[in-house]
């Protein structure tokens, strides 16, 4: 694909949206670069999840447009927007627990073409996690939570995925093991896949990203370097645990 | 891993059998035998939208009926069989489509309910349209395709139909296709988090189950070479859901199995007469109890038992 590297693989430009009468994202923008991890901190009911739903089109737009490539994919269906190299990792358990781990990767391709293509795929994914090539036959309810949420990552690699959309990964997962999933991102962005993150482990999930956005009340704060958001001493008395003194005026 | 080729051979194994054992047989068996093929293609349709796509039918039997009137009321026009059979099966799909629909609403008992109107739509169109179907009369004197009509030849007809409606299944259900079906009985929000176009395979595990439905009813017609709209009412399409839930729901083999069971065991059980339905229900009542995956769940525990007992030798 001849994609200018310095062009943003996802860009939000004031998106408005959300559930009935109730409007969650006031006018949404931010753009992700490629190949970079990207963080989405901020309060709880900032839209962070919402924002999600947006990009992946399970949300009702009231404004805005979100390009992908360049290219205006709003409104697109899930099925639409999977075609073209997005794959979404809702927040949660989100396996198929009865089936097998082999039969779970084979549902990631449910949308290519031909069985052979999702064969491949599925042999790829394999490789990728020796981990699951050895439960493979199991199934899915059998594995640990990190094992699970591997399996997930892995499901939605099988589409070849450009941009990843991932939802809280580090939910009810040991700290070991919420370090392994960083970890399989942190090779996925080496590998060329663009990441955006949603985490409430703020301080972890920026410590492995290269760029931050701070949503508060459906808009875009604050966006940097996930460096100087962590250094930022007004977000870390925010979101990040420090001490907050009120009397303290804000730095400029 | 050799699993899937494994079920596709023991289903054209049976098949084949059936065929093979054509030869040495007498008309009455021979007719049981192309009747079990008849139902089983039927119950591979219901097992696609009920076993694998997780949506319930009871209007299974209104296909096989429009599949069989279309070859009944076509075929003395002039129309060859094979036409006939994709026409029954045409209609069938399309009507499986308009089904589908209240299916994207409704779920469960209530899409039960919703099939069931249909069934009975179907059944009374059937009975009272007489200027169209001879109503209660039915039909008679339906004549077999040239060559397949003597009882050899059109039990081998409908064993060759049911061997290519097998390997169709076998590939669809192993394609993308087929996982989307399990991805949508298992859990419709995640399938469509994996860009499972939920309505479409919804409408089309409907379709899909209703088409094999009309080219089941296409091969019935002739067999008996008589049809009346009784044939085609709820004890059809309640049978054909126990043939796949007896056999095994969602499994490939279940549907063989469950109509074995149901076409032989009035044979085996002929001299109990009217207790024939009670030891029927009976067992079906227990076999769902001791193994809600059926028949084809009970063999794959017998099965898998061995391999547990086998490491134990080596060690004397």
């Amino acid at each position: 694909m001849a994609t200018d590297p310095n062009s943003p693989v996802l860009v939000m430009d004031g998106v408005v949206g959300g559930y009935g009468r109730m409007t969650i994202l006031n006018g949404l923008s931010f753009s992700v670069a490629r190949a970079t991890i990207t963080t989405i901190i901020g309060p709880n009911g900032a839209g962070k999840s919402t924002a999600f739903k947006a990009i992946f089109g399970l949300l009702n737009l009231r404004g805005g447009r979100i390009l992908l490539e360049g290219k205006d994919v709003t409104g697109h269906s899930p099925a639409a927007l999977i075609g073209q190299g997005v794959c979404y990792v809702p927040q949660g358990r989100n396996i198929f627990p009865e089936l097998t781990v082999h039969d779970n990767l084979e549902l990631g391709g449910v949308a290519l073409g031909t069985t052979a293509a999702m064969r491949s795929r599925v042999e790829e994914a394999l490789d990728r996690f020796p981990i699951l090539r050895q439960k493979a036959r199991a199934q899915a309810s059998t594995l640990s939570g990190g094992q699970q949420k591997l399996l997930e990552i892995a499901r939605g690699l099988i589409a070849r995925p450009s941009l990843m959309l991932i939802d809280e990964p580090s939910i009810g997962l040991s700290p070991l093991m919420v370090k392994d999933v960083f970890a399989t991102l942190q090779k996925l962005r080496d590998q060329g896949v663009s990441i955006l993150m949603v985490e409430q482990n703020a301080r972890s999930a920026l410590e492995i990203s290269d760029n931050g956005i701070v949503l508060e009340t459906g808009r875009t704060r604050l966006v940097g370097t996930a460096k100087s958001i962590l250094n930022d001493p007004r977000i870390a008395k925010l979101f990040l645990g420090a001490e907050v003194d009120l009397d303290e005026p804000a730095p400029v | 891993m050799n699993h899937p080729y494994r079920v596709l051979a023991i289903a054209l194994l049976l098949v084949l059998v059936g065929g093979v054992a054509g030869f040495g047989l007498k008309p009455y068996p021979i007719y049981l035998i192309s009747q079990w093929a008849v139902y089983t293609i039927s119950a591979i349709g219901l097992n696609l939208t009920l076993g694998y796509a997780g949506q319930i039918s009871l209007a299974q039997a209104s296909f096989v009926g429009i599949g069989a009137y279309a070859t009944a009321l076509l075929m003395p026009h002039g129309v060859p069989f094979g036409v006939t059979l994709v026409i029954g099966a045409a209609i069938s799909f399309i009507l499986g489509v308009l089904l589908g629909f209240p299916a994207l609403r409704v779920q469960g008992h209530y899409l039960a309910f919703v099939t069931l109107a249909l069934a009975t739509i179907a059944f009374l169109v059937f009975r009272n349209e007489s200027w169209l179907t001879n109503g209660t009369s039915g039909i008679d004197k339906i004549v077999r395709p040239f060559p397949f009509t003597s009882d050899l030849a059109y039990l081998w007809l409908c064993l060759g139909s049911l061997a290519i409606v097998t390997l169709g299944t076998w590939w669809l259900l192993r394609s993308p296709w087929g996982r989307a079906f399990l991805a949508l009985r298992e859990n419709p929000v995640r399938a469509s988090s994996l860009g499972v176009d939920v309505r479409m395979y919804t409408l089309l595990a409907f379709a899909i189950g209703a088409a094999l439905g009309g080219v089941s009813g296409a091969l019935f017609a002739p067999l008996g070479q008589y049809i009346e709209p009784a044939e085609f009412a709820l004890p059809l399409s309640f049978s054909l859901l126990l043939m796949v839930v007896v056999g095994g729901s969602g499994s490939f083999l279940g549907p063989f199995l469950g109509a074995m069971v149901a076409v032989a065991l009035p044979e085996v059980l002929r001299s109990f007469q009217d207790y024939y339905l009670v030891i029927y229900g009976v067992m079906v009542i227990l076999l769902l109890v001791f193994s809600p995956d059926g028949l084809v769940g009970l063999i794959e525990r017998a099965v898998r038992r061995r391999p547990v007992a086998a490491p134990a030798e080596p060690a004397k």
